[in-house]
């Protein structure tokens, strides 16, 4: 059985932010006022959670259910520059069905690739169920002019993507200029029309846990679908404190707005035990509500293929080479 | 939403290598105890874990005995490099059997796996690693050009770290040249024993290290024997306030580390989500049976609702059950009396007029049990303000002002330990310097550390436990 991945549910409109939040991004200065005042991170207890969350032991049947949450949560990736509408075909190929010895294996819940390939996915995965998500916006370092940025997202669009993967203008944010942030959010979010989107933050390129915090609000505030923590092409991408502290930002704009709105943990995340250490930080950082591919999603190309070995031991007692699963 | 449900993750049982008895070890012997034997239960099960022989008055004589001799014979002449190969040694096979010795400590205990191997265990090793180091540089201490050993000491402990509180006894007696006589809690009695036996694998000389198990009526023999030089305590304040008398003008060196009843201040400034955590590992961390448990939170007024939400959401997910289950956060309460004294203390809070909150999570059906429960809308004049619970129940308070909460957080006749929350430096240190309290914890909470001292103020007791000036409680210098 293939399971269809449902496209992100919508979940806001930028145009009109929630009550509660209504004028935080009037101007600059009331923006740098609300994310200078959201409380602070302290580095050591945050890590000292992340570190006893990975000491939770996840065995046998819960084990192997979330070995499928994670195949399901899946955007599996490819971007890199040898990218070829062939080696996207193959990818797609194992999108939908990742274990074909094993059809109950569910479908991944996206593919993952540049623009100008979008299009190669988009018939590959026709009727699928599996989303179609294109980086955008100059990926990864986003150091382009907003109409190159765009154009860029107009034609990911264009060529089928259901998602648009945006880099955030770093540069922008480390030097405070958060009202520029959140406007090109804002023009992303339009150029979208009704693809969903995720915002990279590039977590390791930001000056810390309080400034993760604060860019994931500035994301959200912006009309971000789900914030994202790593293009893959900067090491450290997504860690467990980092990705807690953006689960706590989602579990606190949900108590402020009602709204549900996701995360993207990309880049690093290629063992199966990393996956479930992840897993576990969403259910009991953020809750249950976000163990569902609409509200969490891995970003990884060998993450996929870890998975499928380790579900192939839990059922066969086993385990066996990388040579007997088909790999894209 | 997905159902998730963790798969029960136990370790096992057998790793424990539970005999069906044990006996005292006297003179680096095991022996027939002359007392009535008692039986240790699995307050998780309440099944009967094992039989261990306890101590007569004579057993206690010929325990101070052999100790008075292995003093004066082996362990008091001994180069101080010497002393230290063997605490070295212990503390090696300690780390060594780690996985055994949390095993049984978790089901002797009720404690969950998850702390007594990644806290209970090896923080006892790191203190015996620690104090083998100080064996031959006590001169250095800073106590004195030629500080001398005291001689026999005498310790009792508690039921709620034992085998750490046997380490952090035994570390630095046997660190400074002194030679001991322990006894362990009546209802935890087993790794002080399975201690022994590494003593006893490390060739430990005869007489150093004794352990007594058996009831109040040993620790009271042993506290009141005049062939001590030094006695040990942790435990109730009401017991210690009598061993105090005991030793009045005996001319006997005494420490105690009694009760407490924790204040965590919580400014509006702090990191919240780690003041959560803080506050739910200050207070659930061993089921609440810690003496420096931070059982009152004063959150100030400004965030409270806000606070108090997060908190409870952060409780609901604390898993209570299995203490051999790895996954298990709160464990089982460590005996009858104990869960009693709990459920009159939260029926005296209701009583009073508190509100109580408690997890909706499942509890096991059998076995020794309490819910992890707050109560809001305390007063300073409430039982569940003042008495020391030990055990998974918060008092939530709330103040105005810094100045209002440093004079809640001392009202109070047990000064043992503080939690401060904030962003702030500035206002961390002029809280931490109000506080009276012998330990103050800054944006964290019960972290221990050999080299960091342990102790009270007023009903916590006197004397330091770790640490260089530790040392001093264990010498004559």
């Amino acid at each position: 059985m293939t399971r269809t991945v449902p496209a992100p549910r919508t979940t806001s409109d930028a145009s009109s932010p929630h009550p509660a939040l209504a004028d935080v991004g009037r101007d600059e200065r009331s923006l740098r006022r609300f994310l200078h005042g959201l409380p602070g991170v302290d580095q050591v207890g945050l890590e000292r959670r992340a570190a006893t969350l990975a000491t939770r032991s996840i065995k046998k049947e819960s084990k192997l259910q979330a070995i499928d949450m994670a195949v399901s949560m899946i955007d599996l990736t490819t971007l890199e520059g040898a990218d070829t509408p062939g080696k996207v075909a193959s990818l797609c190929a194992q999108a939908r069905r990742p274990d074909p010895d094993y059809p109950e294996v569910p479908s991944v819940a996206a593919v993952c690739v540049y623009p100008d390939l979008a299009r190669v996915a988009a018939e590959r995965l026709a009727g699928s169920g599996v989303n179609i998500a294109a980086v955008a916006t100059a990926f990864p370092a986003g150091r382009s002019s907003r109409e190159v940025k765009l154009a860029d997202t107009a034609l990911a669009v264009e060529n089928g993507a259901t998602e648009i993967d945006m880099v955030i203008d770093r540069g922008a944010f480390l030097t405070g200029r958060y009202g520029e942030v959140y406007e090109e959010i804002v023009a992303v979010k339009e150029a979208c029309g009704s693809a969903h989107l995720k915002v990279i933050l590039e977590t390791g390129e930001l000056a810390g846990y309080d400034d993760v915090r604060r860019a994931s609000w500035l994301a959200l505030l912006a009309g971000a679908d789900v914030i994202k923590t790593s293009t893959g092409k900067i090491s450290p991408a997504a860690t467990l404190p980092v990705v807690q502290v953006m689960l706590l930002a989602v579990r606190d704009w949900h108590r402020v707005t009602g709204e549900l709105r996701g995360v993207k943990a990309a880049g690093g995340i290629r063992a199966t035990k990393d996956a479930i250490r992840h897993l576990v930080a969403v259910n009991e950082v953020a809750g249950p509500e976000w163990l569902d591919p609409d509200l969490f999603r891995f970003g990884a190309s060998s993450l996929l293929n870890d998975l499928l070995r380790q579900r192939r031991a839990q059922l066969e007692g086993h385990y066996s080479g990388s040579e007997y699963i088909g790999s894209a | 939403m997905v159902d998730w449900t963790y798969a029960p993750a136990p370790e096992s049982a057998a790793i424990a290598n539970l005999q069906p008895t044990y006996r005292p070890f006297v003179d680096g012997k095991f022996v027939d105890g002359g007392g009535e034997p008692l039986k240790t239960v699995n307050p998780a099960t309440e099944e009967v874990l094992a039989e261990v022989g306890t101590a007569s008055s004579a057993d206690v004589d010929t325990a101070v005995a052999a100790a008075r001799r292995a003093f004066e014979t082996t362990w008091g002449p001994m180069p101080g490099a010497e002393r230290a190969k063997y605490i070295y040694r212990i503390a090696r096979i300690v780390a060594e059997r780690a996985r055994e010795l949390a095993v049984l400590e978790s089901l002797d205990n009720g404690k969950p796996i998850r702390e007594s191997r990644d806290v209970d265990v090896p923080t006892a090793s790191a203190h015996l690693f620690h104090h083998a180091g100080w064996a031959d540089k006590l001169e250095y201490a800073g106590l004195g050009p030629a500080p001398k050993p005291l001689g026999v000491v005498g310790s009792v402990i508690p039921w709620n770290f034992p085998l750490l509180m046997a380490a952090w006894k035994v570390a630095p007696a046997l660190a400074c040249g002194n030679t001991i006589v322990l006894k362990p809690a009546e209802t935890t009695p087993l790794t002080a024993l399975v201690l022994a036996e590494i003593a006893a694998e490390a060739e430990l000389p005869p007489g150093v290290l004794n352990v007594l198990p058996g009831a109040g009526d040993v620790g009271a023999a042993i506290v009141r024997n005049t062939g001590l030089n030094k006695v040990a305590f942790t435990g109730s304040t009401d017991v210690g306030k009598e061993i105090q008398r005991t030793l009045a003008g005996t001319g006997r060196r005494l420490t105690l580390e009694l009760g407490g009843k924790a204040a965590n201040i919580v400014y509006d400034d702090a990191p919240l989500d780690q003041a959560v955590e803080g506050v739910v590992d200050g207070i659930f961390f061993n089921q609440g049976h810690v003496c420096c448990a931070g059982s009152r939170l004063l959150v100030q007024e400004s965030i409270a609702d806000e606070f108090t939400e997060l908190l409870h959401r952060r409780i609901e997910t604390l898993r209570v059950g299995d203490p051999l289950d790895k996954n298990t956060d709160v464990g089982a309460i460590n005996s009858r009396a104990q869960l009693d004294r709990i459920v009159d203390l939260a029926a005296a809070g209701d009583e009073e007029g508190a509100q109580r909150w408690t997890s909706s999570c499942p509890l096991p059906e059998r076995g020794l049990f309490f819910p992890p429960t707050v109560f809001s809308g305390v007063e300073q004049t409430m039982r569940v303000a003042r008495e020391e619970i030990f055990g998974p129940v918060l008092s939530v308070l709330t103040f105005r002002t810094p100045e209002e909460a440093v004079a809640k957080a001392n009202n109070t006749p047990y000064g043992l330990s503080a939690g401060i929350w904030t962003d702030k430096g500035s206002k961390a240190l002029w809280t931490a310097q109000r506080v009276r309290a012998g330990v103050v914890w800054t944006n964290t909470f019960n972290r221990f550390d050999p080299t960091s001292p342990f102790g009270g103020y007023r009903e916590s007791g006197f004397g330091r436990e770790g640490g260089r000036i530790g040392l001093e409680a264990y010498l004559d210098a």
